[in-house]
């Protein structure tokens, strides 16, 4: 029998790991290829410090080729599309590559356009060139009123509006400017997070330091001459300083594939985490349409299920029963300003139960963020 | 059952909250007024969640019937 090919789509953190806890289990007997768009991998929970110049994003990226195991051949190339029936994908360029397995780890992206007169009008923190954007506006801004918010469910690293408003707190108290603007911070639903339990802890948070909550506020068009956004609800919110977490998508090529939606979110079984269909496919992390945090630490916990389990398959025996499904384990912080945070730990059956923020869990927070880079692409944790 | 003709019927069984509120607002932006939509949740939070927005955004509920399985659809006509 030839050598099985293993083709993993992506260079983010569950990419990067898959790759390499399949080349320490497998060693040469498989030949494992991983197709990046870039030859960096970012680490993008960082970007939520750079709008107030908090973190040099120079630090928040390094050669993937460092990070990969030796074993992993590593292609650098945009994939424009799959081809289940012929175990194939096809780069930019026409380069075809075939796989006995393939795993989907190609994470979401933002689609301001989606939302009329939002790449206009508002900011947002979720690509590096965005932040850095925002960092130049917030430090030009004198007062007046911000709205933040989410502009489209699901979006990446869910909480990470709710920190960047607690921080805007802080940064423009810091500054001495807080007591001159007006923070408004917009959500989707009826209360200021999806999970109850966190909405329970935010919500009081936000009204101590003064910001005005805007539920049911799903954000339809934004006017950038007359600064002001629009709901579907019928709600004008002006402002001075809009921030925004665009609508989010699939990969390019996913959009209305036989294996995804037509926001190019992957059919994935919440357990195998098996692509529906093709139980030679499988996704992880922001890819797929499971209702859970897009997160780095969501790939990180599912990535060890879908190792195993090609593993399990390559070596014709059943998973190992330690790693043979998914249990929506989910781990992240929740900064919530002034040198404080709060970790939020869940799966799918056990809601989080956030403890009191603290400065401990604030200063764990930003050891990880130092740490990550030995810890996790690599899989040392 | 309902005699109303519906336009579109959402199936979000098995996705939580607020899965089936969010498959709603996504189907309703692209209807035209007048279709009526139908979304079928098995998540109890939907029984509040979805009446509310539904009142909010000045849209008609039109209906609430149980389903096999323990599911809820919810029957709402796009007003504006």
């Amino acid at each position: 029998m030839s050598t099985p090919k293993i083709l993993v789509l992506g260079g983010g953190t569950g990419g990067t790991l898959i790759a390499n806890l399949l080349a320490k289990k497998l060693q040469d007997r498989a030949e494992i290829t991983l197709v990046s768009a870039l030859s960096r991998h970012l680490y993008q929970p960082g970007w939520l410090y750079v709008p107030f110049g908090w973190q040099d994003p120079r630090t928040l990226s390094r050669s993937l080729r460092s990070l990969l195991n030796k074993r992993v051949n590593l292609e650098i190339g945009k994939v424009v599309a799959l081809h289940p029936e012929t175990q194939s994908v096809t780069l930019e360029g026409d380069q075809t590559l075939n796989y006995d397995y393939l795993v989907l780890a190609t994470g979401s992206r933002v689609t301001p356009e989606d939302v009329p007169g939002l790449v206009e009008g508002g900011h947002h923190f979720y690509t590096e060139e965005a932040a850095w954007k925002l960092h130049a506006a917030l430090e030009e801004f004198q007062g007046g009123k911000i709205v933040v918010g989410v502009g489209g469910l699901p979006h990446k690293c869910p909480v990470a509006p709710l920190e960047f408003t607690f921080l805007l707190d802080e940064y423009l108290t810091r500054r001495g400017i807080r007591a001159n603007t007006e923070i408004t911070y917009t959500y989707p639903i009826n209360r200021v997070f999806s999970i109850e339990s966190v909405a329970a802890i935010a919500e009081p948070l936000l009204a101590e330091r003064g910001i005005k909550a805007e539920t049911f506020f799903n954000l339809e068009s934004v006017d950038p001459q007359k600064k002001i956004a629009y709901s579907l609800e019928g709600t004008e919110l002006p402002y001075d300083l809009l921030v925004m977490v665009p609508p989010h998508r699939g990969a390019k090529f996913l959009e209305g594939s036989p294996v995804a939606d037509a926001q190019g979110w992957v059919y994935t079984d919440r357990t195998t985490l098996q692509v529906r269909d093709y139980p030679n496919i499988y996704a992880l992390g922001d890819t797929t349409n499971l209702p859970i945090s897009k997160a780095g630490s969501t790939a990180h916990f599912e990535a060890p299920v879908i190792a195993e389990r090609i593993t399990a398959a390559i070596e014709e025996r059943n998973p190992d029963s330690k790693h043979a499904t998914y249990d929506g384990h989910v781990m992240c912080f929740l900064e919530t300003g002034h040198n404080k945070a709060s970790l939020l730990d869940f799966t799918y059956e056990r809601p989080p139960q956030p403890a009191a923020p603290s400065t401990l869990v604030h200063f764990e927070k930003i050891a990880f963020n130092k740490a990550y880079w030995y810890l996790v692409p690599t899989g040392v944790v | 059952m309902t005699t109303v003709p519906i336009t579109q019927e959402i199936d979000a069984r098995g996705s939580f909250c607020p899965g089936p509120l969010m498959e709603l607002i996504r189907t309703i932006k692209s209807a035209q007024v007048g279709d009526v939509l139908a979304v079928l949740s098995s998540d109890p939070g939907s029984a509040k969640d979805i009446p509310a927005w539904v009142a909010k955004a000045n849209h008609e509920l039109v209906g609430l019937e149980e389903v096999e399985g323990g599911a809820t659809r919810f029957i709402v006509r796009k007003t504006h």
